[in-house]
């Protein structure tokens, strides 16, 4: 059974989604779908991929969205904060007591190596992301088109990321509306 | 009197948090450019180095933006940053969700949905190079973002593995 509207309360969401921000490493998305659908049976397979799919097009940390349409759906507003807190409170405190320990030991060699170790990896694995995202866009040459001229614009042109969305989020939504079957 | 610093942090993020079409990974370049280049807040190694913790730390990907801050303005200026990327477009989400799903089948809906696909890939693909460039200044370091992106690539090892591995090598001073 599906959670009903009513049976989620403002502090199941909160302590719920402190479990998720305190899950993952580099990204949490992948435990938030097996809490919610899995192990609390918030919402089924579908509507979480839709919840994802909303979060990821709204501009915002997508977790983030993800916890205020999930907190919105089941107690309001006071779900949305209950929920949002709940995801950011831990990691914040963890990340900037870590920031305040490594500024007493920044000078220490193998503490800077280790984070320059951590950069290059965590580098790739992003680069990794982007390409797997990226494979569903292959079957559209225009799709394509506009992921290689957004990466121009940004990584090798460095414009302001403001400009590259004015001139690429119209255009592209107009082709896709053009091109549309 | 709120200093001046955390002012402009404030508003820098409050930005950031509307353009942040896919999620905070795909606006690192654009924090680099402002952090680094336009505001002078920190060097190319500062942020590397604030990547990496954050990387570092459990929670989502987003914690780089508290990083900054706290870079910039300590821990009040930590915890202001991400409240500051997180209220906007939050508001936004808020306002939206409904009528998402009720148009779940509209065209324009699915219009949109295409069209903002290949901008955020872009986005992202553009952050991965320019952390590379920031982050990387030797073979080593270009090996292990290039093995890492293979390995993420092709098996579905937890991420974790390959944080850990890449940090004892750079404790032994090989990065």
């Amino acid at each position: 059974m599906i959670a009903s509207q009513s049976s989620v309360t403002t502090s199941a969401l909160f302590f719920g989604f402190l479990k998720i921000g305190l899950s993952g490493f580099g990204g949490v998305m992948p435990f938030a779908r097996r809490m919610i659908v899995d192990e609390r049976r918030w919402l089924s397979e579908l509507e979480f991929l839709d919840v994802l799919s909303l979060s990821q097009f709204l501009p915002g940390p997508n977790i983030v969205n993800v916890s205020v349409i999930i907190g919105r759906r089941f107690c309001g507003v006071a779900g949305s904060l209950a929920a949002c807190t709940g995801l950011l409170l831990m990691p914040l405190v963890i990340v900037l007591a870590l920031a305040t320990l490594y500024a007493h030991v920044a000078q220490v060699e193998a503490v800077r190596g280790a984070l320059s170790g951590v950069s290059a990896s965590a580098s790739g694995l992003i680069l990794a992301t982007a390409l797997k995202l990226a494979r569903p866009l292959r079957q559209n040459a225009w799709q394509v088109g506009i992921c290689v001229v957004a990466f121009v614009g940004i990584a090798l042109l460095r414009a302001p990321l403001l400009w590259v969305l004015a001139v690429l989020c119209p255009l592209s939504i107009a082709i896709a509306w053009w091109r549309r079957r | 009197m709120i200093p001046q610093v955390l002012i402009e942090l404030i508003a820098q993020f409050l930005l950031l948090s509307i353009l942040s079409i896919g999620g905070a990974n795909a606006i690192i370049p654009e924090m680099h450019r402002r952090a680094v280049d336009v505001q002078h807040w920190m060097t190319d190694a500062d942020f590397a180095q604030l990547f990496a913790l954050s990387q570092a730390a459990p929670g989502p990907n987003v914690l780089i933006v508290s990083l900054i801050g706290w870079k910039v303005a300590g821990l009040v200026g930590g915890i202001v940053a991400m409240v500051a990327m997180s209220g906007p477009s939050s508001v936004l989400t808020y306002a939206v969700a409904h009528a998402w799903e009720r148009f779940r089948d509209a065209p324009w809906r699915i219009a949109i949905q295409q069209g903002l696909a290949p901008v955020t890939v872009g986005l992202i693909l553009a952050s991965g190079y320019v952390l590379t460039r920031t982050a990387d200044h030797s073979w080593v370091a270009y090996a292990l973002t290039g093995v890492t992106l293979l390995l993420g690539l092709v098996t579905s090892l937890h991420p974790l593995w390959f944080l850990a591995v890449a940090a004892v090598i750079g404790a032994f001073g090989w990065v």
